[in-house]
């Protein structure tokens, strides 16, 4: 049984702290080299390599990571 | 009402009335000559009666905190002190105020500065009415000149908070507070209930339901901008307390030449002088604010232009007397007379004291 | 975005609680006081007492916390929460009346009232965020500052000769006899967050059963104070704030663990 996660990350919220990417085990995450609205380099999901174990989003101090997991 | 004959010392009429008058919580601390207000809370035990909370805190500054938090979540909260401790509370003040939450602090005044006397004072007078702590702010201040007026003014005091959402101080000092008197005391009002604390305290943070945004009580605001619309606010409320709320009395003034202005216990005295003024021959008369802030202006100033002088008369070393002054404008001469450090002034030395400073003036 | 096609409500792992509002938060990037608000919030929401909280901000980085909290607030004087939360508990015996503190507010100026609080066993929660340094201010040193730290006002780093020994003001607490659960967690990766949230809960459920004080500190990080990127920021205070302030439960049900 494979598992397949996705993460959305509302990036205007994200201040690209970069704890999320440490946290994540499959290195999903990194940060963008665009920066938002308010000029933070925001977070977000470079390979498909998602287990929606939601590490990151525990981990993430303004709760912009929602995360999605399926069963395949 | 049903009315019931009773003998009691003013601290202990403050805590009869907090009983009485549907007080949900007292938070205090010790310190003469007020320590009977919490001693008679304990010994009644209201907790199982009426169900109000009594705390002894650990310090002033936890009491008036105490009181934030009571006040802040819709309740009726009282505290009690004298002087030193009113000091500690001044931080508390200042955010009740700037947070406009209903509450109740009594201080049975003491000489001071410092640690001072534990006798009777009135030296806490511009602490009280000036705003003693920081910003701009006012509250509501009594001052009771008989047991009578401690009890009766618990009941005004929660009146006021309720009706402006702002602190009350109840002023009195070190005589009235030890002084037993006759005192009439009414029925128990209820406490409020939950429902009653929603439906007349909209605001309070007490746990938000469902269908409504959360509550936030606080005095910070970073926008200047809304800051200084919050301090017109404030003040808008203190000019309709000077419209609507001033209290006075005032004793033998119908032909007098010459007016006593004295508060609480020194009002006491001055009545005496009165008579004794009277029976020499003297037309004086009293006029006693009953309210400190706001301040019996316009009686002040009606009556500066009808006698030959004013005497202002304060166990302080001259506080009340500014406000005389400013209220009279000139318009006759106003002077001080006062004992401080914990004395008491006689009736003849209050007399003396107007004729030797108003009359031969 | 590689799965667009799971982004469903049946899949859904993870998503901001609703006891958080709406409001961004201010703290600086990668603040633990953000991800310790996101617990609590999360805390109320799964025990479904959200009408019954009550939060008491503090003075410090975390006093607007009441923004963010979607919960009745109040905004208290520096160092006076446990004060105000002891009345709101005693006057509501059924509400969840906690304080959000840092080191600043409840081991230096609140000192007094914390431990009073603690000792009369007020049946409230506390959560202390402990990050050695007051950050609001501008980085200046805190009862628990380190030895040896810079902040702006121990620019030298922090001596005994001049400013004393860092306060371990949790374990001492633990003593008193009002204190009913005592912990030091941490939330500068997934699996401390998650025990941190537990021992969040652990705290409102005591309060439910009226069991007395429950204490839960946070050690975090202040990268901004401590002039670090956050991902520095936690490593050094794995390193050297965890040696101080070690992590673990201190009481448990009213018994010092050994």
């Amino acid at each position: 049984m494979a598992i397949k996660g996705e993460v959305v990350i509302d990036k205007e919220r994200c201040k690209g702290c970069g704890v999320c990417v440490v946290a994540c085990p499959n290195k999903v995450l990194a940060l963008a080299k665009n920066v938002n609205g308010k000029g933070y380099n925001y977070s977000e999901a470079i390979i498909d390599n998602c287990i929606g174990c939601a590490s990151c989003a525990m981990v993430c101090p303004d709760g912009v990571i929602t995360v999605y997991k399926v069963k395949l | 009402m049903a009315k019931e004959l009773k003998l009691m010392k003013g601290n202990e009429a403050i805590a009869e009335a907090a009983i009485r008058s549907g007080c949900d919580g007292y938070f205090g601390y010790p310190i003469t000559p007020q320590s009977e207000v919490m001693e008679h809370l304990m010994v009644e035990k209201p907790w199982e009666t009426t169900g109000m909370v009594v705390l002894q805190a650990e310090s002033e500054t936890s009491s008036i905190n105490m009181v934030y938090g009571g006040a802040g979540a819709g309740k009726k909260v009282m505290t009690s002190s004298s002087s030193p401790g009113i000091s500690l509370m001044q931080e508390g003040l200042t955010y009740l105020a700037g947070a406009e939450l209903p509450s109740l602090v009594v201080n049975v005044v003491r000489g001071g500065p410092g640690l001072g006397t534990i006798q009777p004072s009135q030296a806490d007078y511009f602490q009280a009415v000036k705003g003693g702590g920081h910003g701009d702010y006012q509250m509501y201040v009594l001052a009771p000149a008989s047991v009578q007026e401690m009890y009766d003014f618990v009941f005004k005091g929660w009146e006021i908070a309720f009706k402006y959402r702002n602190p009350v101080m109840i002023l009195s000092d070190g005589a009235i507070g030890q002084v037993m008197e006759k005192l009439y005391v009414g029925d128990y009002v209820p406490r409020w209930t939950e429902e009653e604390v929603r439906k007349f305290a909209p605001w309070a943070s007490m746990g938000k339901p469902a269908d409504r945004d959360h509550n936030i009580i606080t005095s910070l605001e970073l926008d200047s901008a809304k800051q200084e619309k919050h301090n017109h606010k404030l003040q808008a409320k203190y000019r309709e307390m000077e419209e609507k709320e001033v209290l006075f009395e005032t004793i033998n003034c119908e032909d007098a030449e010459y007016i006593f202005v004295a508060y609480g216990s020194s009002a006491r005295i001055a009545q005496k002088a009165i008579q004794l003024g009277r029976e020499k021959g003297i037309k004086v008369g009293l006029l006693r604010p009953i309210t400190l802030f706001p301040f019996p202006k316009k009686q002040v100033a009606e009556f500066s232009k009808k006698v030959k002088g004013m005497l202002a008369v304060e166990m302080s070393a001259g506080q009340m007397v500014e406000d005389v002054r400013l209220a009279a404008e000139f318009r006759c001469p106003v002077e001080h007379f006062g004992r401080y450090g914990g004395i008491i002034p006689t009736p003849h030395e209050v007399l003396e004291a107007l004729e030797e400073k108003i009359i031969k003036g | 975005m590689f799965n667009p096609d799971i982004i469903k409500p049946e899949n859904l792992v993870y998503k901001r609680t609703d006891v958080l509002t709406q409001a961004v938060m201010h703290y600086c990037p990668g603040c633990g006081h953000g991800t310790t608000h996101r617990i609590i919030a999360e805390v109320i929401e799964e025990m479904g007492i959200q009408d019954k909280a009550i939060c008491v901000a503090p003075v410090g980085c975390s006093v607007l916390a009441y923004n963010y909290f979607n919960v009745d607030s109040l905004g208290a004087a520096h160092g006076r929460a446990p004060a105000i939360a002891t009345a709101i508990q005693r006057l509501y015996p059924d509400r969840y009346t906690f304080t959000y503190q840092g080191d600043g507010d409840l081991a230096a100026i609140g000192t007094a009232e914390t431990i009073h609080a603690c000792n009369r066993g007020e049946n409230i929660v506390i959560v202390f965020i402990n990050n050695g340094i007051y950050g609001m201010t501008g980085g200046q040193m805190a009862p628990t500052t380190l030895i040896g730290m810079k902040t702006a006002t121990s620019p030298y780093g922090r001596t005994v000769e001049l400013n004393g020994y860092p306060l371990q003001i949790t374990e001492l607490l633990a003593e008193l006899p009002g204190t009913y659960y005592v912990t030091r967690q941490s939330v500068q990766t997934a699996a401390a967050v998650r025990k941190t949230k537990k021992a969040i809960r652990q705290a409102f459920e005591n309060q439910k059963n009226k069991k007395g004080t429950s204490f839960v500190e946070v050690v975090s990080n202040c990268n901004s104070g401590w002039k670090m990127t956050p991902v520095q920021a936690n490593k050094w205070m794995e390193e050297n704030m965890f040696v101080k302030y070690p992590i673990g439960d201190i009481k448990v049900d009213g018994q010092k663990v050994k």
